[in-house]
C-alpha cells in the first residue's frame, strides 16, 4: 500500500508566480502657462488584472538639480500628497487606480515647477519596468511655432500676387469684349472702311476685324484670336 | 544695344545671387565665438561647434518672410524680363520686369531696416556680419535695376 507521508517539519512553501514586465505610460514634454494648472497622466499596461495593492508614486527633479523629491504616493487605496515639499497644498490626486490611472493635477504653476516629473506604478506581482517622465514648462506666454508667420507672410504675398495677375487679365478680357461689342455696332456703317481698322496693336487696342468677314456671330472668337496673336 | 542688354541682364543675375548668399548664409550677426542669423545660432564652444534654431520672436520670422519674398519677386522679375524680351511689341516698355523688380528691392530693404532696429544686443562685441552688409548692398543695386527697366525700350 502506498501511504503519502506528509512532514510538517519541513514545511512546504507557496512559490510567488512569476513576474512580468510593465510598462508605464506618461507624456514626454508638457507646456503650462504661469499661473495655470495642468494634470500629469501617468498609466500602466500589465498583463495582469490590477491587484488591490497596484501603487503609484511621482518624484520631481528640478531644472538643474540632481536630486529627486518624492511628491506623491499610492499604496493601500490611501493617496498621500506632498504636505512638506514644494508642492505642499498645489496637489491632488485625480486618477482612478481602478482604471490603472494615477494622473496627478498641479495648480497655481510657478517659474520654479520647471523640471522633470517622473511616474513608478507597481501591480504586484508584476513590479518589473522602467519608471516613466515627463518634462514640464512653464511659460509667460504660450510661444509661437517656428515658421507660422513666415509662412503666413510669404503665402499672403503670393496669394495677392496671384489675385492681382487675374484681376489684371479679367478686367482685360472685359473690356476688350466690350470694346468689340461697340465696334460690332459700327461695323455696318464702317464696312467700307474696313481696311483701316486694321491698326498696329498696342495692349489694348480696338479688336482686328478682317474685311471679309460679315456675320458678326461668327467672327467673335476669331476676332479674341487676331487680337491675342497680335498684341 | 546688345552690350546693354548684357549688362543688364548680368547685373540682375549678380542681385540674385547676392540675394540667395545673403538669405541663405548664417553671418548676420557675428560676435567672438557666435554667428547668429536668420536661421540657426552657432556657437564654437570648447566643445565644438554647436548650432540650435534661431530664436522664435516674431520680427526674425517677418525678416526671413520678407528676404525669401524678394528672392522669389527677383526671379520672377528675371522671368518676366526674358519673357518680355522675345514677346514685347516693338517699343514697349518692360513694365512687369520692373514692377516685379522694385518690389523685390522694398522687401529687402524692409528686410534690412527690421533687423537693424530689432537685433538683439548682446554688448558681447557682436556686430553686423557679411551677410546683413550683402542685403544692404543688394537693396540699391535691385532698385536701380528696377529703374533701368522702366527706362529700357525694346529697339530694332
Amino acid at each position: 500500500m502506498l501511504c503519502i507521508v506528509w512532514d510538517d517539519s519541513i514545511g512546504v512553501e507557496k512559490l510567488p508566480e512569476q513576474s512580468q514586465a510593465i510598462v508605464i505610460y506618461t507624456g514626454w514634454e508638457r507646456h503650462a502657462l504661469i499661473g495655470s494648472d495642468i494634470r500629469l497622466s501617468c498609466s500602466f499596461f500589465s498583463w495582469r488584472w490590477t491587484s488591490e495593492d497596484v501603487t503609484f508614486s511621482w518624484t520631481y527633479r528640478p531644472d538643474g538639480s540632481r536630486d529627486s523629491i518624492s511628491i506623491f504616493h499610492y499604496t493601500g487605496g490611501v493617496a498621500y500628497v506632498d504636505n512638506k515639499g514644494p508642492f505642499r497644498d498645489r496637489l491632488e490626486f485625480v486618477g482612478n487606480p481602478g482604471r490603472r490611472d494615477g494622473s496627478i493635477l498641479l495648480k497655481n504653476l510657478d517659474f520654479n515647477d520647471n523640471g522633470t516629473f517622473t511616474c513608478d506604478a507597481k501591480n504586484p506581482p508584476d513590479i518589473v519596468g522602467r519608471p516613466s517622465s515627463v518634462r514640464l514648462l512653464v511659460f509667460e506666454k504660450v510661444p509661437i511655432q517656428a515658421g507660422v508667420i513666415t509662412g503666413a507672410i510669404i503665402g499672403v504675398v503670393l496669394g495677392l500676387l496671384v489675385l492681382i495677375v487675374v484681376i489684371y487679365y479679367l478686367m482685360r478680357f472685359l473690356v476688350a469684349r466690350r470694346v468689340f461689342s461697340l465696334s460690332v455696332s459700327k461695323h455696318g456703317k464702317k464696312k467700307k472702311e474696313g481696311s483701316q481698322q486694321r491698326q498696329a496693336s498696342s495692349l489694348l487696342s480696338f479688336p482686328h476685324i478682317p474685311s471679309s468677314s460679315t456675320s458678326s456671330t461668327s467672327s467673335f472668337s476669331h476676332t479674341l484670336r487676331h487680337m491675342y496673336t497680335s498684341s | 544695344m546688345l552690350l546693354i542688354l548684357l549688362g543688364v541682364l548680368v547685373l540682375h543675375l549678380i542681385i540674385l545671387i547676392l540675394l540667395i548668399v545673403s538669405t541663405a548664409a548664417s553671418a548676420w550677426t557675428v560676435g567672438g565665438d557666435s554667428s547668429t542669423d536668420l536661421w540657426y545660432k552657432c556657437m564654437t564652444t570648447n566643445g565644438g561647434y554647436h548650432c540650435r534654431p534661431a530664436s522664435n520672436a516674431d520680427w526674425i520670422q517677418a525678416v526671413q518672410a520678407l528676404m525669401i519674398l524678394s528672392i522669389l519677386f527677383c526671379f520672377f522679375s528675371l522671368i518676366a524680363f526674358l519673357y518680355q524680351l522675345f514677346r514685347l511689341v516693338k517699343g514697349g516698355r518692360f513694365f512687369f520686369t520692373a514692377i516685379f523688380q522694385i518690389l523685390a528691392s522694398v522687401f529687402v530693404m524692409c528686410a534690412a531696416i527690421i533687423y537693424t532696429v530689432m537685433s538683439p544686443d548682446d554688448g558681447s562685441g557682436a556686430q553686423f556680419g557679411y551677410a546683413y552688409v550683402l542685403a544692404w548692398v543688394a537693396f540699391p543695386l535691385c532698385l536701380v535695376s528696377g529703374l533701368i527697366y522702366i527706362v529700357l525700350r525694346k529697339k530694332e
